[in-house]
């Protein structure tokens, strides 16, 4: 079937199996690789992207349900060569080691900054407890949205 | 790699639509999805064509209307959640909500979703079942109610047929009520190993006048304690009381042994979470909520 999805503020049109799961359209269709495609299951979340402004697992998506909808993807958060704050908060406090989980941490900590500007470290834990780090490196990813959230502008 | 098999896809735009597309052999509602697409990508479901909803926004919504809270089915989980009347008159859901799922997860995922499920580990079954909630099934014939306690049918099965779609669950708020959910799991977002909710009202001499309790995961018919409940009404409102059904709800459910726990251990998680749920009502009651 034929759909038309915005990415990033790009229209793409693309004839898809209904089957299709929305990070392979994005990976395979686009080449927007930068979003990850991890456990397959909806628990490990480094697949995260926006769908209609709201952070989803995007292996648990059909793409027809992202037809005529907006997504969001890692590849959005610099803007003009500038990291967003978040990533530059990864960078600063060594938010990542293999990077796997990297950009589904990245969405949801953007995600969370623009509706909670201010978040408490629990309130940082409790919205990647959805995601998992398999270098257990939690305290720097904490501390790295922490990070973005004192040098948001 | 985990994909599913082959399947048709249409977006419902309108109820009527939707009833029309739902007459199709094998069609299934999409609305979050996070339950069928996995059980999908495994072949425990597979579908003919799905039926996306997420266009009928007239099915999302939280409302106080006829003395009821009535809850449109496609109102997501983060809704529930963070809804403050939800929080005031029914913290059952609000401690259900809490610890399901995840929030990436709970940000798409649905109320009526949930109970459409019908997976006996889920969460919200126990609470709607708890608080005696009706479900309201759309047909091409117009609306008819079932309470949620004859919804289910047995394990991923309810009552609702081919060109029919779950549109609102009613939860009744009984004078005076006090609620509340209590979980065990394995891990952060994890499906429970075992879970209770409790709705009590009393009346002023502290005597229990309406007993409500869900069970979750241990396979409890309907996702009842029926025979707690019965032998609640019309005792105290207090811990001997509570410990007393809470051994009968552990007596009368029928857990399984798997990856979660053995038999024995589930039984003691449903008394324990039993006797919790009961207390944090009957204090909910307290807090000033009676009427």
């Amino acid at each position: 079937m034929r759909v038309t999805v915005t990415v990033n503020g790009t229209e793409y049109t693309r004839d898809v199996e209904p089957r299709l799961l929305l990070i392979h359209f994005l990976r395979d269709e686009l080449g927007l690789t930068g979003s990850h495609w991890g456990c397959d299951t909806s628990n490990c979340g480094t697949c995260v992207v926006w769908l209609s402004g709201k952070p989803v697992k995007s292996c648990t998506v059909l793409t027809p349900m992202a037809d005529g909808r907006a997504v969001r993807t890692v590849e959005d958060l610099a803007r003009n060569g500038a990291l967003d704050p978040v990533q530059e908060g990864f960078l600063h406090c060594h938010g990542l080691q293999c990077g796997f989980c990297t950009p589904g941490m990245l969405m949801t900590g953007r995600w969370l900054l623009d509706h909670n500007p201010d978040p408490s470290e629990q309130e940082i834990r409790a919205a990647i407890s959805g995601q998992v780090c398999r270098c257990t490196g939690y305290e720097n990813i904490v501390r790295s949205i922490r990070w973005a959230a004192d040098h948001d502008s | 790699m985990q994909v599913p098999a082959q399947v048709e896809y249409e977006r419902a735009a309108s109820i009527g639509h939707a009833l029309s597309l739902l007459t199709a052999p094998d069609a299934r509602v999409i609305a979050g999805g996070h339950s069928l697409i996995p059980m999908m990508k495994l072949r425990l479901a597979q579908p003919e064509l799905v039926v996306d909803i997420n266009d009928l926004t007239e099915l999302s919504y939280i409302r106080l209307e006829g003395g009821e809270l009535r809850i449109g089915a496609l109102t997501t989980h983060a809704d529930l959640l963070a809804d403050p009347s939800v929080a005031a008159l029914m913290p059952i859901f609000t401690d259900a909500e809490r610890v399901i799922a995840d929030p990436i997860v709970r940000n798409w995922g649905t109320a009526g979703g949930s109970l459409c499920q019908a997976d006996p580990s889920e969460d919200l079954s126990a609470a709607f079942a708890a608080t005696r909630a009706t479900a309201v099934i759309q047909t091409q014939a117009g609306p008819r109610t079932v309470p949620v306690r004859e919804f289910h049918l047995g394990p991923y099965e309810t009552v609702i047929g081919p060109g029919e779609l779950l549109t609102e669950i009613r939860v009744p708020l009984p004078a005076g009520a006090g609620s509340s959910y209590q979980k065990v799991e394995r891990r952060s977002g994890d499906w429970s190993i075992a879970a209770a909710g409790a709705l009590l009202c009393r009346d002023a001499d502290g005597i229990i006048t309406v007993a409500g309790l869900g069970l979750t995961a241990v396979g409890a018919a309907h996702f009842i304690a029926a025979e707690a409940e019965e032998f609640l009404l019309g005792q105290p409102a207090a811990d001997e009381s509570f410990q007393a059904a809470a051994v009968i709800a552990a007596l009368h459910c029928r857990p399984v042994a798997d990856q979660r726990g053995p038999e024995d251990y589930k039984r003691h998680l449903v008394a324990e979470l039993t006797r919790r749920a009961l207390r944090m009502a009957a204090d909910r009651c307290a807090a000033g909520r009676c009427a």
